[in-house]
């Protein structure tokens, strides 16, 4: 799906079906740093033959969509109120993974008329990006994107095992982010590291919050989303056994009943 | 700087795609002899068969054993994910089927296996699918070759039987300059001694019968993808790009971005063309798989010292293999394969076709038969067996002649090989 927005071309992939209910639930996905919508492809076709409205976009620079990249978190929120008045979406579900949470997390502190239930998947309160991974991923190459991927899932992701068969988690994450126009991922991974509104965000949040951690996430771990379980706010966690910070990969089944109900609830 | 800490090569031979399940913990890779699988629930059948969720339904789409074959070569040769097949040619088929239409063209190396030749030459073009050969020795030639209805630039590591070394990224950027990938055939250097896409490279296919699996028991073999190749941009692959109405109208590219080309093969080429790998047939591969590396190190050192006993010795015309010297591509196979450029070589014999078929006769050790990559050294003599119908100029003109023998050094022990290479080179001057 796609719409021009300021001259610009904005693309979100559906899953395939777009339900004709108008009553039918909106579910905004968005992605990490350095991704795009693909990265939801274990959840988007199973989330819209449901009858849920997928809007996985692909952030301004990322995957279909034209840049240039944003700068930002804040500049990213507005981009995403801004898509959904012009697809005249009304009221929707928000989810991010990773960058993409702490873009929802602005989004809905920011509008919170549109939004009925925010998701969170690999998310902490701050995240700090080490100085190292932003220069790899300044120079360009393979390197961030190995360190991103090597970081990003659990170990039993390493050895293999993808639901899906015959593919292989570590070589798509490397190539996900090596397909990316050079820079993204570092001016991502910026926009990450000086973030620092998360828990601001949150306390503004009336709506239902849910957030997916990984037992063995080593980019947001368990204990670097405490301050958002301890923010007063209405959030609820589940913490996947044996799983990285690609929970959409690992655990994809998972993952799908989770933003269903989300969707569903919301 | 730190670095990642991804498992090497030696260890994802061993591990890559297989966990040992939580039930049994059985160590080795269970055969999961079955054609299908149970459902959960209708709403579970109806997800698995509308690609909502991931999961096997029908062994001739995917199956557990074979499963982590795929993933272990994908994950071997640094790719998104791999198809497996019934064979190597099965594979060549699978992906040209997938890529391409009735009026696709493909530009092809010339040095390409007999079965690979003959399915460009006579097959596809019943189906509308042409093929000009090239010299692989020469790029400009693929560029050339090169027309707007070309749809994919092919051709082997190590030719066959010239053992030609392709300038994989030489011709990468006149493919990707075109906007159509290079797809590989990597059966003669395995993803031990090379791996293509680290030089451009975008498709990778292997006969899994040959080093891979090494034992020469197992027929197999699949497509690996790079995820690299940007098909949108291109936008001379409908197939990938554009709802497909046979799969309740997935975009592939839109819906699984680089794991397009392995969604695609699958859904459409594994469930209407079916020519699938046996989980039998997955398991003993994935038993050669596991030893990869330590004999693919013999190998090419038997190789080399074979190669060098051959060069020196007075019955031979020549040698074909590149780590002479005077091979045309010995220093492109320093660049490009270090490790060694493969096993298979190819001598010339002094006293034509009959001298040929005299040394076939007589070797003890080596086995004579069509296979190659097999842990035993074979050899064949194409004159007087494969290629037996062909006049001495027809042969010149093939790049093989009459007095060619095709030799796949085998893991014995190197001096037996030379020794009884040496007798039956004796022998084959005694008219």
């Amino acid at each position: 799906m796609q719409l021009e927005m300021n001259g610009k071309h904005v693309h979100w992939a559906t899953g395939g079906m777009v339900s004709e209910d108008a009553d039918a639930p909106v579910l905004v996905l968005l992605h990490g740093a350095g991704m795009d919508g693909t990265i939801w492809q274990l959840q988007s076709r199973y989330l819209a033959h449901r009858g849920v409205k997928v809007m996985a976009l692909d952030l301004p620079g990322h995957g279909a969509s034209d840049g240039p990249v944003l700068e930002n978190i804040s500049d990213m929120a507005d981009w995403v109120i801004a898509v959904l008045a012009a697809a005249g979406v009304k009221r929707a579900v928000i989810a991010g993974h990773s960058m993409g949470a702490l873009i929802a997390l602005q989004t809905a502190a920011r509008a919170l008329e549109y939004f009925s239930a925010v998701g969170l998947l690999g998310c902490a309160a701050e995240m700090p990006v080490h100085p190292d991974l932003i220069k790899a991923a300044e120079a360009g190459g393979a390197l961030a994107p190995e360190l991103v991927v090597d970081w990003g899932f659990g170990t039993p992701s390493h050895k293999g095992g993808h639901p899906q068969p015959g593919l292989w988690a570590m070589g798509a994450g490397v190539r996900l982010l090596m397909n990316a126009d050079p820079g993204v991922l570092a001016r991502d991974l910026v926009a990450c590291d000086v973030y620092k509104d998360a828990l601001a965000a949150l306390g503004q949040i009336t709506v239902p919050v849910h957030l997916i951690s990984g037992d063995q996430d080593k980019m947001t771990p368990v204990k670097a989303a405490v301050p958002l379980l301890q923010s007063g706010a209405a959030l609820t966690q589940t913490v996947l056994s044996k799983t990285g910070h690609m929970m959409m990969v690992e655990r994809p089944r998972e993952v799908a009943k989770m933003l269903l109900d989300l969707a569903r609830t919301g | 700087m730190v670095a990642p800490k991804f498992y090497n090569f030696d260890t994802l031979s061993l591990h890559a795609g297989h966990t040992p399940d939580a039930e049994t913990g059985s160590r080795a890779v269970p055969i999961y002899q079955t054609t299908s699988y149970m459902f959960e629930s209708t709403d579970h059948a109806a997800s698995l068969y509308n690609l909502e969720q991931p999961g096997h339904i029908y062994s001739r789409l995917s199956n557990p054993t074979v499963a982590v074959l795929e993933e272990r070569m994908a994950a071997l040769e640094g790719g998104v994910g791999a198809v497996a097949t019934a064979s190597g040619m099965a594979a060549i088929f699978l992906a040209i089927a997938t890529l391409m239409d009735k009026g696709g063209h493909i530009v092809s190396s010339g040095s390409v296996y007999g079965g690979t030749h003959n399915l460009f030459s006579y097959t596809l073009p019943r189906f509308g699918i042409e093929t000009t050969f090239v010299n692989p020795r020469d790029p400009d030639a693929f560029k050339a070759a090169i027309r707007p209805e070309t749809r994919l630039v092919f051709g082997e590591t190590l030719g066959n039987p010239g053992i030609e070394v392709m300038n994989l990224p030489a011709i990468a950027d006149i493919a990707h300059d075109a906007g159509v990938p290079l797809m590989i055939d990597s059966t003669f250097t395995t993803p031990y001694l090379m791996n293509p896409f680290k030089f451009g490279a975008d498709i990778v296919m292997h006969s899994l019968t040959k080093f891979c699996g090494g034992h020469g028991i197992a027929i197999g073999g699949c497509i690996v993808d790079s995820g690299a190749f940007d098909w949108e941009a291109s936008g001379k692959f409908p197939t990938l790009t554009e709802p497909y109405e046979g799969y309740a109208g997935i975009d592939f590219a839109e819906e699984f971005g680089p794991q397009a080309l392995c969604m695609r093969m699958r859904a459409e080429g594994m469930k209407d063309f079916g020519a699938c790998l046996s989980p039998m047939n997955a398991f003993h591969i994935l038993q050669g798989l596991e030893t990869l590396p330590l004999r693919m190190t013999r190998h090419v050192e038997n190789a080399i010292k074979v190669a060098a006993f051959l060069d020196a010795a007075d019955e031979v015309e020549s040698v074909n293999h590149p780590s002479i010297p005077s091979h045309p591509d010995h220093e492109l196979a320093q660049q490009l394969i270090p490790k060694g450029a493969g096993a298979i070589l190819s001598f010339r014999i002094k006293g034509g076709r009959e001298a040929g078929r005299r040394f076939i006769e007589r070797v003890e050790l080596a086995s004579h038969l069509a296979n190659v990559g097999d842990a035993k050294t074979l050899v064949i003599h194409p004159g007087s067996t494969t290629h037996q119908q062909m006049s001495a100029e027809a042969l010149e003109a093939a790049g093989i002649g009459e007095n060619l023998i095709r030799v796949s050094v085998g893991i014995e022990d190197a001096g037996d090989i030379i020794a009884d290479f040496k007798t039956a080179l004796r022998a084959s001057q005694r008219g």
